[in-house]
């Protein structure tokens, strides 16, 4: 009975493992190919199947003028939307999720629950809501199609998120710690990036790490909301994937795409193995 | 502790996003009651067509919003009772824990439309490796993507690689931090593993289980971007979800009066249903 429980939870695992990997294989081993090699028949391993070749890879540094699709600087915008976004959200969801946590808010029928509530619940919009408002309300201020206006964006995405992780985690850093810091005559901002904040290190790495990620891995916005001037990541492989779809460019600009993400994988890992993350995801 | 204080920490994040956020609700709202499209660009006022429009006159919205419902509840189904499965199996020492781990984690990271555009390729019906696959042993092509039957389960599919990851980081880390004694006092009483997890783990991972479940099926009712690129909604309107409905008529054929309608129904039924979820899972797992 044991045996066979064991049996079957490895073939689980490992059925799974090959199902989260096989796309990736399909992908690296695609980004090799040539127009015969993909078009003739289905072929997956190199030198055995086909003739490995650069070229997937060396259009993506090629500018557009010389038959390339420079995704260089749609890397660029997209992590200096992320990372603005990010920090933006993190900061101001910080203080507002330390706001929640330690003092009590009345307004009307209005509690701390209420808030945080109304925070987190911003993800229920659904993005197509606030697409169509957003695209005329951009063009109205002449931020359409910039990168400053998907930051504004991108700040109502990500703020949740930031809020959701850190009041959970602040409800867990004891009170004392700040009620200590101020009777030794801190005044509160003192005492919340002297003596808080500190000990806060693992919530803002996982806070910063999940807004990273839904920054990153945003499509919609970045997609009706800029054109030409300005282009995000995923934007571009999309639109690589209009035309006669070179696969080659298109595997070898998508793996290029997901690589930096994937090393938060690990970090993840490691907060979730050490038992930082069990508190911080509630 | 000082009075004045607690308004500097909260009203920055406060006032940044209502202020980020009423316009496009109000405008929604007063953009609905218009009939605003590409003929008659201007917010004239045209009471509830739109409304009438939407509640009598278009079984499209209603089928994409039924659609909608039976993608994200079948996927969150799967993602739930696989991410639980795979949390559990790793959850206790087994050989290269660590490393099955960050995989299972991995695909939580890649960015779902850059991932489709690679599934695309991967489901291709014939230039494929699945298909080519399956041919080997005698499987004949299936039509992943021009059948409107299949094409749904290939959604599923994708959007459950997509995604499992996110249910089995929020399981784990609940597993991880549950108390040490009753498993410790099950362990005692002799209870076998399918006895300890239908009377000890189940019901101590009840409240997570809700919270992680109710967190991706709201995430999951915003599927678009694999519908997007997968399908474009297709074959025909076989995959079309609601956000994708909406983008059709708003931004391709520039209805925005009559998206701004479909929009707001679309949020206020989706706030109101997530509700009603919310609060039964909550009856039905919490019973003690």
């Amino acid at each position: 009975m044991e045996k066979l429980y064991k049996f079957l939870k490895y073939t689980f695992i490992i059925l799974w493992t090959v199902f989260i990997v096989a796309p990736f294989l399909w992908a690296v081993s695609t980004s090799f190919k040539d127009f015969q090699s993909v078009n003739s028949k289905v072929t997956y391993i190199p030198w055995l199947d086909f003739e490995p070749t650069l070229e997937g890879w060396r259009v993506l540094v090629k500018s557009p003028a010389r038959g390339g699709v420079d995704i260089v600087e749609p890397y660029f915008n997209s992590i200096f939307v992320t990372c603005t976004a990010s920090l933006i959200s993190i900061i101001l969801g910080t203080l507002a999720a330390y706001a929640l946590s330690r003092f009590t808010f009345k307004a009307g029928f209005v509690r701390n629950n209420d808030i945080t509530f109304f925070f987190i619940s911003q993800r229920i919009m659904p993005p197509i809501v606030l697409s169509i408002p957003f695209f005329i309300f951009l063009s109205t201020i002449g931020l359409l199609d910039s990168l400053l206006g998907l930051v504004v964006v991108y700040i109502v995405l990500l703020m949740p998120i930031a809020v959701w992780i850190m009041v959970d985690f602040f409800n867990r850093v004891p009170k004392e710690l700040d009620e200590t810091a101020l009777i030794d005559g801190c005044n509160p901002y003192q005492a919340f990036y002297k003596v808080v904040l500190p000990n806060s290190i693992p919530g803002l790495i996982v806070a910063g790490m999940f807004c990273i990620i839904f920054g990153w891995i945003d499509f919609f916005f970045a997609f009706i909301l800029t054109f030409t001037e300005v282009q995000l990541l995923p934007v571009k492989v999309v639109a690589l994937n209009s035309s006669i779809t070179p696969w080659w460019s298109l595997s070898a600009s998508a793996l290029i795409s997901v690589a930096p993400l994937i090393i938060v994988a690990f970090v993840v890992e490691r907060y979730l193995s050490k038992g930082n993350l069990s508190g911080a995801l509630k | 502790m000082n009075f004045k204080h607690k308004y500097v920490f909260l009203f920055p994040g406060l006032f940044v996003l209502i202020g980020i956020l009423i316009f496009p609700i109000i405008f929604t709202i007063r953009l609905s009651l218009s009939g605003w499209n590409s003929y008659t660009p201007e917010m004239n006022f045209i009471g509830i067509t739109n409304y009438i429009r939407l509640f009598t006159d278009d079984p499209r919205f209603w089928e994409s919003f039924f659609r909608l419902s039976f993608l994200s509840v079948s996927t969150v189904i799967l993602q739930y009772i696989i991410g639980f499965a795979l949390a559990l199996m790793v959850w206790r020492e087994i050989k290269f824990k660590r490393f099955f781990r960050v995989i299972f984690l991995i695909p939580m990271m890649t960015t779902p439309v850059i991932m489709t555009v690679i599934w695309r390729t991967f489901f291709h019906e014939s230039l494929g490796p699945v298909n080519d696959l399956l041919g080997h042993v005698g499987i004949g092509p299936i039509l992943w993507l021009s059948d409107p039957v299949i094409a749904k389960f290939t959604v599923i599919i994708v959007e459950v690689w997509q995604w499992t990851p996110f249910m089995f980081l929020l399981l784990l880390a609940g597993l991880l931090s549950l108390p040490k004694e009753p498993f410790l006092a099950a362990a005692i009483d002799g209870a076998s593993s399918f006895r300890k997890f239908v009377y000890v783990t189940f019901p101590l991972m009840a409240p997570i289980s809700i919270g992680a479940i109710i967190i991706r099926l709201i995430e999951a009712s915003k599927i678009m971007d694999t519908v997007f690129v997968l399908t474009s909604g297709g074959p025909g309107t076989a995959t079309e979800t609601s956000s994708f409905y909406i983008y059709i008529k708003g931004l391709r054929e520039f209805q925005m009066g009559y998206a701004a309608t479909l929009s707001f129904t679309y949020l206020v039924i989706m706030i109101i249903s997530l509700t009603i979820i919310a609060k039964v899972l909550t009856k039905l797992m919490i019973k003690e």
